[in-house]
């Protein structure tokens, strides 16, 4: 090869141009130009292509490890599974809120040429209402092709069936199984149980499991109060998906934990007996006495928690919330009452533990007492005479409790009202449950208000400010009996292990001397067993033991003086004016397993109307648990050992 | 001297004329024609995994295409020299009127005219031009001594030879290949022997008119610009083939991911992998050894354009030569340079390995012409006059 590295440079005007000699000369000269330029090209051709070796060399090695990481991130996608959620079982064991299979049909646009015959053809299966199709149609004009849109939900077998014979004429269309919540016993422990709905913004508490479509949290009762061990733990599944999302396969999967079952202390069944004798605005709450198991709590109006699974229409909305009656609210937590008479029992042992007086102390009751100008008015016009402490609960005598009250203060009925569950919380485990008003003088000037002596005496017949729950009344009878401040509860165990509570010797003893309490509940059973006792028709049948209770009527308006001196007559009276009748007992007296708190809104007295409910519901009790009495949780022997 | 010369000339016109197509056939270089086809064998590789493994999908395509085009350089290689030179401005016209046609009845490509419609082939005229452009520009200088070159009054055809394709290119959009046949004139140019401070010239001129150029260019084209320099600041936009590009090529490592397991472009991550961003792909699957590897073999074929270029002994064979392999390096470079995140991105394939008919088919256009340069090296063609 020549090549002349010349650096071809001539001088001007020399040789010939057409000589041949020039010729070659040129030649040479254009040649060694040429080769000079040409190998710098090369050079620069070569230097470029070392730069993108070394930058191949920068990506795929240097830093390949990080890019290596990316790429993974890319095609990797974690995806949660949700764990089926825990049910709620009663005290049986039976289950009162658990997992439905739901069959669905799902719609994959992509797997389908054409997305309205093959809807069509569904339709002619399984009938597609108007507003559907176009929900099916919005979902699936605004999902990528490869997401599923569900057709239908909640599909019979048959259905399910009628769509698998035909599933070569329906393109797309594909079935699955989820799970649905369900509550078979409805609106029997609706207002116990609560409900789920889908979460909502608030919801948001950082569990990804919440993030899930179709995932459902407790929205009332013990649905939302065990709501984390109902929900349980979200699973993943590590997926392979490409650039647009489509899953290309599985790469590992990792099972969630279950939501843990929660069982509860109703007895379903005597849930049923005791909603099935009661009406509407009727409260009943039968609890345990000794542990504060609640057995049963029953209010009227309920409503069928399955509706809100679904979702809730306006109008059934409209239908709960407005009007007198108000099925979503459940009054033995809620329902707010003065106690009435129910309420003396707390006033004579403050004012024995006070020592403003004795039990053998009598104070003579002409029908009246009076205040300086004002007359108070027992509600036996004629007077009980001269009553100690045991005939003034016996014959639920006012003028007693205004002169014991006079002696107290309102302040020392309050303190002794709080030991006993009124106007506290009580921890129940249903979220939104009132805490009542128990008055004191504090509480009034913190309004603007004097507190008057007058006050005060009209509070120690539990008239007055009191806003108390059936719930809470019950709770004091159950101190009563027991002489243990015993706290309501609902929960037996949760996954298995039993909660604490469920054994008498848990709970403090309230620190009211025996003497005092065996005082009380002597005066007890005398209202129900002894002549002239104010519920003594609503004594139990032979077999049951003896019931020990107190009635209580409380006025929804005041009695006028004319009215009063007409000879006012409340039978007469529009039902919405009558006075509530109230309850409070236990059973059996010497021994008491079961407090039980009665109150019949406009039930006009509680010994009318209360005692015998009472009386009946406890022996619906006696009856439901004479085989197995509700003891501690078997669970508890197993852990003992 | 001269007797040998002219004897020598006379051999020649023998060859030409007599044993001709034999011997043509022995002269062609068939090595470099097996590296051809190596290269268009790592096409059809990388096109069969950018097929998801299903080579239907572009690989036999890209075969069959490739085997036509084969047949077609050959026939090239086997034109006359003097022929081709003597056709240059016929080619060059053609070329012309080709963007001009597109400029007015193109099909809309990726919202620029590019495309014309020949039936079963869609030819972008711009690709076409490259090389009628190197042609016209050897042809024009292949007489020129380098008095004549120094002369500033010589060079004014020429550049306009150049101006008039940049323009409409650039008009049509594509700014990309409006600055590679710019700079293809300009190597040209420069081989053949205008004037170095001409060319420090032009340069300084337009680093300092670069800000009113930028201020011109289009939205997406601005938007190429800043994506290059911080891809990150838009990366499910413009920027995302960059990123996704450079991922793809990291987590290759040194030996890959191996046929068919690369996931990045299995999975879609990676855009249009089976034109402009094949490289990556192959980068990927095979890793550093593989990029490297390939890119070995593209630059043979530069190598081999230069040894063409400096054996051959007449001025328009040279020229051609180099502006051909100057046009194939340029392909290679901005198209790697794109997929590893050198320079801001443009449609530019790399040809031969990349699924589509238009660059195949220039490029192996220009490999006959080189060829053809190369079986008539000795050829005394167009002495230089001034």
């Amino acid at each position: 090869m020549r090549l002349p590295f010349l650096r071809g440079r001539r001088e001007k005007g020399g040789v010939a141009n057409f000589s041949m000699r020039g010729v070659k000369l040129e030649e040479e000269r254009r040649r060694s130009v040429f080769t000079r330029r040409a190998l710098l090209l090369g050079g620069l051709q070569l230097g470029a292509f070392g730069f993108l070796g070394w930058r191949l060399y920068r990506l795929q090695v240097e830093q390949g490890a990080r890019f290596a990481t990316l790429a993974e991130e890319n095609r990797l996608s974690a995806r949660l599974l949700s764990p089926p959620r825990g049910r709620v079982l009663d005290r049986n064991g039976r289950v009162v809120a658990g997992n439905r299979l739901n069959w669905r049909a799902l719609l994959v646009a992509e797997q389908t040429a054409d997305v309205n015959a093959t809807l069509e053809t569904f339709h002619r299966i399984v009938p597609l209402a108007e507003h559907e199709r176009a929900r099916i149609e919005r979902e699936v004009r605004r999902r990528r092709r490869f997401v599923p849109v569900i057709v239908r939900e909640f599909l019979t077998w048959e259905e399910m069936a009628r769509i698998e014979v035909n599933a070569p004429d329906l393109p797309g269309i594909l079935t699955d199984v989820g799970t649905t919540r369900i509550y078979p016993e409805g609106e029997h422990l609706a207002h116990i149980v609560g409900y789920v709905a889908p979460p909502s913004e608030r919801d948001m508490d950082g569990d990804p499991l919440l993030q899930l479509p179709g995932i459902r949290v407790g929205r009332a009762g013990i649905e939302r109060h065990h709501d984390q061990a109902l929900r349980g733990r979200a699973g993943a599944v590590q997926l392979e998906v490409n650039a647009v999302g489509r899953v290309i396969r599985e790469l590992d999967r990792r099972e969630g934990v279950p939501g843990q079952d929660v069982e509860i202390t109703i007895d379903t069944e005597l849930q049923k007996t005791i909603r099935g004798k009661i009406e509407e605005g009727t409260s009943v709450v039968v609890m345990n006495a000794r542990n504060g198991e609640v057995l049963a709590m029953a209010s009227q109006p309920s409503f069928d928690p399955n509706i809100f699974n679904a979702g809730v229409s306006a109008a059934q909305w409209r239908q709960w919330t407005a009007g007198r009656s108000t099925p979503l609210i459940n009054k033995t937590t809620n329902g707010l009452y003065a106690p009435g008479s129910t309420f003396k029992m707390v006033v004579a042992l403050a004012a024995l533990e006070a020592r403003v007086t004795t039990p053998f102390e009598r104070v003579v009751c002409p029908g009246h007492y009076d205040l300086g100008e004002t007359r108070f008015h027992c509600w036996n016009r004629n007077g009980h005479g001269a009553v100690d402490m045991r005939t003034s609960l016996k014959v639920s005598c006012d003028v007693y409790y205004y002169e014991m009250a006079k002696r107290l203060g309102i302040n020392r009925i309050a303190a002794m009202a709080r030991r006993f569950g009124l106007g506290v919380d009580l921890d129940i485990e249903l979220p939104g449950t009132r805490r009542g008003l128990v008055p004191t003088r504090e509480w009034r000037e913190a309004q603007g208000r004097p507190w008057a002596l007058g006050d005060t005496i009209v509070h120690g017949i539990g008239q007055g400010f009191y806003q108390l729950t059936p719930l809470s009344l019950c709770v004091m009878t159950a101190r009563l009996a027991s002489g243990r401040a015993v706290q309501p509860h609902l929960t037996r165990a949760i996954g298995g292990r039993p909660v604490r509570g469920s054994r008498p010797e848990e709970w403090p003893s309230m620190g009211i001397p025996e003497r005092d309490l065996r005082l009380i509940r002597e005066a007890m059973w005398a209202v129900v067993n002894e002549g002239g006792g104010t519920a003594q028709a609503s004594r139990l049948p032979g077999g049951f033991g003896m019931m020990a209770g107190k009635t209580g009527t409380t006025q929804v308006r005041r009695v006028s003086r004319e009215q009063r001196e007409r000879g006012f007559n409340v039978a007469t009276l529009p039902r919405e004016w009558r006075p509530h009748a109230l309850f409070v007992g236990y059973a059996p007296h010497d021994n008491p397993l079961y407090a039980v708190s009665v109150v019949v809104e406009h039930g006009t007295s509680g010994s009318g109307a209360a005692a015998p409910l009472a009386r009946d519901v406890l022996v619906d009790t006696f009856t439901r648990f004479r085989a197995n009495p509700p003891g501690p949780r078997v669970a508890d022997a197993a852990r003992g050992g | 001297m001269i007797s040998s010369s002219s004897l020598f000339e006379r051999r020649l016109l023998a060859r030409d004329r007599g044993a001709g197509v034999l011997r043509k056939l022995w002269s062609i270089p068939w090595l470099f024609v097996l590296l051809l086809c190596a290269i268009a064998g790592i096409g059809y590789v990388a096109l069969t995994s950018a097929g998801s493994g299903n080579p239907d999908l572009y690989a036999n395509r890209h075969a069959l295409r490739f085997g036509f085009c084969l047949v077609l350089m050959l026939c090239v290689a086997f034109l006359d020299i003097r022929l081709i030179a003597a056709l240059a401005p016929v080619g060059y016209l053609a070329g012309v009127g080709l963007l001009v046609l597109v400029a007015l009845h193109g099909q809309v490509g990726g919202g620029a005219q590019r495309w014309i419609n020949l039936g079963p082939f869609q030819l972008q005229p711009s690709e076409l031009m490259k090389i009628t452009l190197v042609l016209a520009l050897a042809a024009w200088f292949h007489r020129a001594s380098w008095e004549r070159v120094g002369n500033p009054l010589f060079l004014v055809p020429p550049l306009l030879l150049v101006a008039v394709p940049v323009a409409l290119i650039y008009k049509q959009p594509n700014l990309g290949t409006a600055l590679i046949t710019l700079a293809l004139g300009g190597v040209v140019f420069w081989a053949s022997g205008v004037r170095w401070w001409k060319f420090a010239g032009v340069i300084a001129g337009a680093v300092a008119a670069a800000p009113l150029v930028y201020a011109n260019l289009r939205d997406y084209q601005r938007a190429r610009i800043t994506t290059f320099l911080d891809p990150e600041s838009d990366p499910l936009g413009a920027g995302y083939n960059i990123i996704q590009s450079k991922i793809a090529l990291g987590s290759g490592g040194i030996w890959g991911k191996g046929f068919l397991q690369g996931t990045q472009g299995h999975l879609n991550f990676l855009p249009e992998k089976e034109t402009d961003f094949i490289f990556t792909l192959i980068a990927e699957e095979f890793g550093l050894v593989g990029a490297v590897g390939t890119l070995f073999l593209l630059l043979c074929v530069t190598a081999f354009c230069l040894m063409v270029a400096l054996r051959c002994r007449h001025q328009f064979g040279r020229l051609l030569a180099i502006g051909l392999g100057a046009n194939w390096f340029f392909y290679v470079f901005v198209n790697v340079a794109m997929v590893t995140g050198s320079i801001p991105v443009g449609g530019v394939p790399l040809p031969l390995i990349s699924h589509g008919g238009s660059a195949m088919l220039t490029t192996m256009l220009g490999f006959g012409l080189l060829i053809a340069v190369w079986v008539q090296r000795d050829l005394e063609f167009g002495v230089a006059r001034d």
